[in-house]
């Protein structure tokens, strides 16, 4: 499976942290499809910084802890 | 699978399916008479009519099989099929997009044959093929994007 975004996530960790919330809830909480949430947190989709920002509020964390974009080699 | 997804694969279905009648049926003929001769005005319509048709009982099965699914889960019929996300609608864009750029360059050819006074059945049927073909790529494209992200 490719990784087209450099972006990469703490998304799964923060679900189980937060009760074991399941895929599907998270995406209901965000307003968008399970493979939606399911594509980002594998890094096959970089979301808009408004997805992002949903992701983080959900959590109730900065987005720094949800999202980080490595620096150049 | 998300439902616009599904909605792609039905599309990508009829959109196949219907022009190989077309094209089955019109160049079969070809055998029998010379293309200024063939009756190729009809097909298409009914090819036309047939894709329409078909997508529409296409997206009223996706809708059924998404619902008994939901359903099945515990979900909200309308959780599944009412949701298109930015993904999908970005999935979509670039989809289209390609598809334009394939439709336009059918057009070119279109345009060349159109030039060179070819019979109307060979420009009425590339200009059919052209729009078959971008909408096929254009759904290729959505279900790799969708599958290998972007």
């Amino acid at each position: 499976m490719v990784r087209p975004t450099r972006v990469t996530n703490r998304i799964r960790a923060l679900r189980f942290a937060a009760g074991e919330m399941t895929q599907a809830e998270l995406a209901d909480k965000v307003g968008v499809t399970r493979q939606t949430i399911i594509a980002v947190e594998q890094g096959r989709y970089s979301p808009t910084l408004e997805m992002a920002f949903r992701i983080a509020r959900v959590f109730g964390v900065p987005l720094d802890d949800v999202f980080d974009f490595p620096k150049e080699a | 699978m998300p439902f616009e997804e599904k909605m792609t694969w039905a599309s990508l279905v009829v959109t196949i399916l219907v022009p190989v009648w077309y094209f089955v049926t019109v160049l079969g003929r070809l055998q029998q008479t010379t293309a200024a001769e063939i009756a190729w005005q009809r097909p298409m319509l009914i090819a036309f009519g047939a894709t329409v048709a078909l997508t529409i009982v296409g997206a009223i099965l996706m809708s059924i099989a998404t619902s008994v699914s939901a359903v099945a889960r515990g979900r909200k019929p309308a959780d599944d099929i009412d949701r298109k996300d930015e993904r999908d609608k970005t999935i979509g864009r670039r989809g289209d997009v390609i598809g334009y750029w394939v439709a336009s360059a059918g057009m070119v050819g279109v345009l060349i044959l159109t030039m060179l006074e070819y019979d109307y059945f060979w420009i009425g049927s590339a200009l059919y093929l052209s729009f078959v073909v971008a909408m096929v790529v254009s759904s290729v494209v959505k279900l790799v994007a969708y599958h290998r992200g972007f």
